[in-house]
């Protein structure tokens, strides 16, 4: 009995040493020099040249947090809140009290059945439909039910497609364009298997800001 | 579904299948203490262990002894685990600064991990820190998927030995499942999933800039945005190999960085059948006759596939209600369609549908999509693989001793309809070995209806449903479920964290685990006293497709006599609910 006790505390201590310390620190290491991006978090800085312009009236409020913006302008793999027309719109977020709030990732876990669902989606593509009132194709699901994790960085190349023709309006680019920068940004199933066809939501915005300004510096002044 | 979604499932089977022989090959020859080729690496440290602690590796047990080292050992899990909640804010590795955890919802913890159920009333990112995470749970993972795997080799050599008292060594079970089995494979799976991007660092939580800020509930700007890290990957890896489930994040394999790729996805979803579906060969391979595990293979198999069919069918389906506003649910090239709601676009709803009934076939209960959004008939297959006992592949281990006693069911029942003494593997089947079979087939059940009767019957159960209707009782009922067959999954609006739903599924999962540990071990003892019985033409072959439809039927027959009732009154009538106003 006793030398049962004592065997079970002596194994589940050293045990403890092996999985619970060698072991994460042992994955660690590796990880930290073999894929030091990928072990933290795949943060990106802002591409230089890209999006100094302001088009969103707020953005770029430091005052209220700290003076110095943070470093990074995102990680690839955690979604951010789109609600400015000018720019694709994601997956709507459940999680509180603001969408996309990494640190508590949540579906809404709202049942098929429940009426609150219905409520929210046609909700959504009501803003939709203002927002782009001669599309008249019927919205991809995705972009308008929430993901699970609530940080879900990608919509369907469907989604990513619906909005090029609000968009291009919005932001005075050429469709064509658009539709091509679009289909520079998928990410398609790995080895044509593993996953579906989608677009980064953050990544397509950011170098939607990039052309917008390209554009915007190629317009040739009317002639008087 | 469209094509790549296909492939994947097609490619899953053909991964998985091909991989049990080689795994399960080499798990023999770890049990049996041959040569595996990492002897000479592991080695050492082995022996250092059982120096340190006081093991003498060729001391054999008495089922007894082995069934009380097995809870003792598990006792001190919980203990440990426990403790380390209650005062983690004095710990190391706590840049978040967590405070301590709750009594009731620290209790609820220990179990959970201690038992393999991995239930997580909490958000990992916000409630432990780094250090419980690693030195608490991350080590549970390991040792309640060894303890697992211990009790099902103590059952084989039940089979397989004659006339003796003893049936092992329990702590060189559980050492050579965690050293040799668990941690090489755990390691490797880590580096890969890091490689995709899943975090592993011990760094805090980092601030980026939000492109467009945002606004939150009170009508504040916010402009930044704060991604969560810590060692995700080291623990994610065993999480799903040790059939645990237990997510580093607060929705577990749906976050981009506990699950970021299609390729970790389908890692992860295969990881958490393979060591079970492997461990049915080491069972054929180590009573003789690798046929007798194909056959308990091919019986889960039989189950889960149409399972699987009816979950991704449901699923890529969709939602009648959002098809009459104009919502496109179609598949096709463009986009996944189906039920996206709580469903993650890298992964769609096919491969979804997939996870969902694996982690629930295996009681891992890690999920990638949020259950409790699923089709009323998409979610009654995780509930009903769940009821079925967790037998078909079942958590590591446990699993295949579940199945077993099964398979010992179903040859006393088929030697009733013949008039013969029952047998399996040369082990005649007598009034012992029923009564302790009965007990680990009608526990469960009984937790789980029990659990489920008492919680709808009080205000203070009820008060924790989130969604109207017959899908509320589903959520009350898919928590027992979990909980009383060591699941883990969760109906993920379920309010769970409530001192109430704490302690009656810490007691489930308590239950449900060690009061079928003990019988399990009985019946190992007691077959390993009996003298082999060579075959006779009256004896039933137990590798043959008859075999294999008489232990599925036997599952089914046992959750569907169960679980009918229930589930008519949950996910059925919500089904014809949803289908009834077209």
């Amino acid at each position: 009995m006793f030398q049962i006790l004592r065997t079970a505390i002596t194994l589940l201590a050293l045990l403890t040493v092996i999985t619970g310390v060698a072991y994460p620190f042992a994955v660690t290491a590796v990880a930290q020099i073999g894929f030091p991006k990928a072990a933290n978090g795949s943060l990106f800085e802002k591409p230089l040249g890209a999006g100094n312009s302001s088009v969103h009236s707020n953005a770029r409020d430091w005052r209220s947090a700290t003076d110095q913006p943070p470093k990074w302008a995102g990680s690839e793999l955690i979604g951010q809140p789109f609600s400015d027309p000018k720019y694709f719109w994601g997956r709507p977020s459940a999680t509180a009290p603001v969408a996309y709030n990494s640190m508590g990732g949540s579906g809404s876990n709202q049942a098929t059945t429940n009426p609150a669902l219905v409520d929210a989606v046609r909700e959504r593509v009501a803003k939709l439909r203002q927002e782009d009132p001669d599309n008249l194709a019927k919205v991809p699901v995705d972009l308008v039910t929430s993901s699970a994790s609530g940080l879900d960085p990608h919509i369907s190349e469907a989604a990513a497609l619906y909005q090029v023709g609000r968009v291009a309006r919005l932001r005075k680019i050429e469709p064509y364009t658009l539709n091509k920068l679009v289909l520079s940004h998928l990410e398609r199933p790995t080895i044509g298997i593993f996953g579906q066809t989608r677009v980064n939501v953050l990544k397509l915005n950011l170098a939607l800001d990039a052309k917008a300004e390209e554009v915007s510096k190629l317009v040739i002044p009317a002639p008087q | 579904m469209n094509t790549s979604a296909w492939m994947e499932i097609g490619l899953f089977f053909v991964v998985l299948i091909g991989l049990v022989k080689p795994l399960g090959w080499y798990m023999a020859r770890v049990y049996a203490g041959q040569p595996c080729g990492l002897d000479r690496a592991i080695g050492p440290i082995e022996r250092t262990l059982y120096r340190l602690s006081g093991v003498r590796q060729d001391e054999e047990m008495t089922w007894t002894t082995y069934a009380f080292a097995t809870l003792v050992f598990n006792a001190l899990g919980v203990v440990v685990v426990y403790l380390l909640q209650r005062t983690q804010e004095w710990l190391p590795l706590n840049p978040q600064q967590l405070g301590a955890v709750a009594p009731d919802l620290a209790f609820n913890t220990a179990v959970s991990f201690a038992s393999n159920t991995n239930w997580q009333a909490y958000s990992g990112e916000s409630t432990l820190s780094y250090f419980t995470q690693m030195i608490g749970l991350t080590v549970q993972n390991f040792v309640s998927a060894a303890t697992g795997m211990a009790v099902l080799i103590a059952l084989i050599r039940g089979l397989t030995r004659r006339m003796t008292e003893t049936i092992g060594n329990f702590w060189v079970d559980l050492t050579r499942s965690t050293l040799y089995i668990l941690l090489p494979l755990s390691f490797v799976m880590a580096i890969i999933l890091v490689s995709q991007g899943v975090v592993q660092t011990f760094s805090p939580a980092v601030e980026v800039a939000l492109l467009e800020s945002a606004t939150d509930a009170e009508g504040k700007s916010v402009t930044t945005q704060t991604i969560p890290l810590g060692p995700a990957a080291s623990q994610i890896a065993i999480k799903q190999l040790g059939t645990n489930g237990g997510g580093f994040f607060g929705v577990n394999s749906a976050h981009p960085l506990e699950n970021s790729t299609p390729l970790s996805n389908f890692l992860q979803v295969l990881a958490i059948l393979l060591i079970a579906a492997a461990l049915c060969y080491t069972f054929g391979d180590l009573v003789g006759d690798p046929r007798q595990g194909w056959a308990l293979l091919a019986a889960m198999l039989v189950i889960f596939v149409p399972m699987l069919v009816v979950c991704v069918w449901a699923e890529q389906v969709g939602n009648p209600r959002l098809s009459e506003i104009d919502i496109d649910q179609t598949s096709n090239a463009f986009q996944s369609g189906g039920n996206m709601e709580g469903k993650e676009v890298r992964f769609g709803a096919a491969a979804s549908a997939l996870w969902a009934t694996a982690t629930t076939a295996a009681s891992n209960g890690s999920v990638n999509a949020m259950h409790d959004s699923f089709t009323p008939l998409g979610g009654l297959i995780p509930l009903w693989m769940m009821q079925l006992g967790e037998v078909i592949f079942g958590g590591v281990g446990s699993g295949l001793y579940g199945l077993i006693i099964f398979a010992i069911l179903a040859v006393f029942i088929a030697g009733l309809m013949v008039g013969r003494t029952p047998e399996y593997l040369g082990k005649k089947i007598e009034a012992y070995e029923m009564k302790m079979a009965s007990l680990v087939v009608l526990i469960p059940p009984m937790v789980v209806l029990g659990g489920t009767a008492i919680a709808v019957s009080l205000d203070v159960g009820r008060a924790s449903v989130t969604n109207p209707g017959p899908h509320g009782f589903t959520q009350i009922l898919y928590a027992l479920s979990s909980a009383g067959n060591n699941n883990g999954s969760a109906f993920g609006g379920f309010g769970a964290n409530t001192p109430f739903f704490n302690c009656l599924l810490g007691a489930a999962m308590l239950i449900s685990r060690y009061w079928l540990i003990v019988p399990v071990l009985a019946i190992a003892g007691s077959l390993a006293r009996k003298k082999y019985t060579p075959p006779s033409a009256g004896t039933l072959p137990t590798h043959t497709p008859l075999f294999v439809v008489l232990v599925a039927g036997m599952v089914l027959l046992v959750g569907a006599l169960t679980f009918v009732p229930a589930l008519a009154l949950g996910p059925v009538i919500e089904h014809l609910q949803l289908t009834a106003t077209h």
